[in-house]
């Protein structure tokens, strides 16, 4: 049963394990969400469960919203996500107006975190793409942050003057969906709603994050849990 | 704490859970010794040999001081064989088991970085006590400074 939750990220610090280490953690408060929806093949094609956290003002939120959640017994909430589910089964364990904590996160070792990361704006390719740029000097004039050469004709392309599909170019930076898999989930802290990550997690301070059940370890840290247990 | 969970929720409300969760980490003020900078400290650190564990001591001048909370660093000069080294450690670190002060000396800046320019005598601190003269009169110096 994939268990995830919605929070908001508080801020990072630093924690010192029992034998000295010292780890840099996330700080997310998260929950407590209560389902919204249980959608099963029958009545949606396919089996998945809609969380929602925040309570929002009824003048705030729309009548759909509104009607939405008045259905599975909840005040309108801000925020709404869907987890996909895999069968039937696994998403009627669930229901209507059920509460989703922390708690359910536990025995978890390690977490995956989905945020919208900082916008920076239109960037050129050396922030985005960390390109090298061009020469200080020697002659360059005007174009030291530049590319360079982006290709003549599409070569693996046939004919025609066309750049490469693909090709880093500067554009916008940022402001997207990332996803940060095989966190290390440090603590749990129901009493506050708490969730300490190791590492950084994407997106301002206050953020919105869903943290999940990790879909695919990385190879150290699978070997890591494979082990531990 | 749900109030902190809303997106008006200032970067001050926030500061204060990051703060709520190390809380226990943070040793209490009492534990530890009023430092100034110029200072003259023992650090005993907790070393990890295998399945032992002893204190060693690490005797310098403290240098600087940055950080807040359990972010609070200290950097320690000291001289071996002739050679600075500084070690930086995290003041509230378990692996820290006590911190001593030896000396106190005259220090009129916050950062005492112009030590690494400095070569024999003129490394010595005036003693806060009774001038630069001090420190020889009582002990020829096995301190490091």
């Amino acid at each position: 049963m994939p268990a995830a939750i919605l929070g908001r990220k508080i801020g990072m610090t630093r924690m010192f394990t029992d034998d000295g280490k010292n780890i840099p953690v996330t700080v997310i408060s998260a929950g407590p969400c209560f389902v919204t929806q249980v959608k099963t093949t029958e009545t949606d094609g396919y089996s998945a469960v809609q969380i929602a956290m925040e309570d929002v003002k009824a003048r705030r939120s729309t009548m759909a919203v509104m009607g939405h959640d008045a259905k599975a017994g909840v005040a309108p909430k801000r925020l709404h996500r869907e987890i996909r589910m895999e069968d039937d089964a696994e998403a009627s364990q669930y229901s209507l107006g059920q509460e989703i904590g922390v708690a359910a996160l536990e025995g978890l070792k390690f977490v995956d975190v989905i945020g919208t990361s900082k916008g920076k704006g239109f960037a050129g390719t050396m922030k985005r793409h960390h390109f090298k740029g061009l020469c200080a000097s020697h002659g360059t004039e005007r174009k030291h942050r530049s590319p360079g050469s982006i290709g003549s004709h599409g070569t693996d392309r046939g004919h025609g003057a066309k750049i490469k599909k693909g090709k880093r170019m500067a554009g916008q930076l940022g402001n997207e969906r990332v996803t940060i898999r095989s966190l290390d989930l440090v603590s749990i802290d129901p009493e506050n709603n708490l969730l300490l990550v190791k590492g950084a997690v994407p997106g301002p301070r206050s953020g919105i994050v869903f943290v999940r059940t990790p879909t695919r370890l990385y190879k150290s840290k699978a070997r890591k849990q494979a082990g531990g247990e | 704490m749900a109030t902190a969970t809303t997106p008006t929720a200032s970067s001050r409300d926030l500061q204060k859970i990051v703060e709520s969760v190390v809380a226990k980490q943070v040793k209490p003020a009492a534990e530890l010794p009023d430092l100034q900078i110029g200072d003259t400290l023992d650090v005993h650190c907790r070393i990890i040999e295998g399945e032992k564990e002893r204190i060693q001591i690490y005797q310098g001048v403290l240098i600087a001081m940055r950080g807040a909370g359990i972010n609070r660093m200290i950097t320690v000069r000291r001289i071996v064989a002739n050679e600075g080294v500084e070690r930086i450690f995290p003041l509230h670190s378990p692996r820290i088991a006590k911190i001593d002060i030896v000396r106190r000396s005259d220090a009129r800046r916050a950062k005492l970085f112009y030590l690494r320019q400095r070569v024999g005598k003129s490394r010595r601190l005036r003693d806060q006590r009774r001038g630069l003269g001090r420190e020889e009169q009582t002990a020829p110096a096995p301190a490091a400074e």
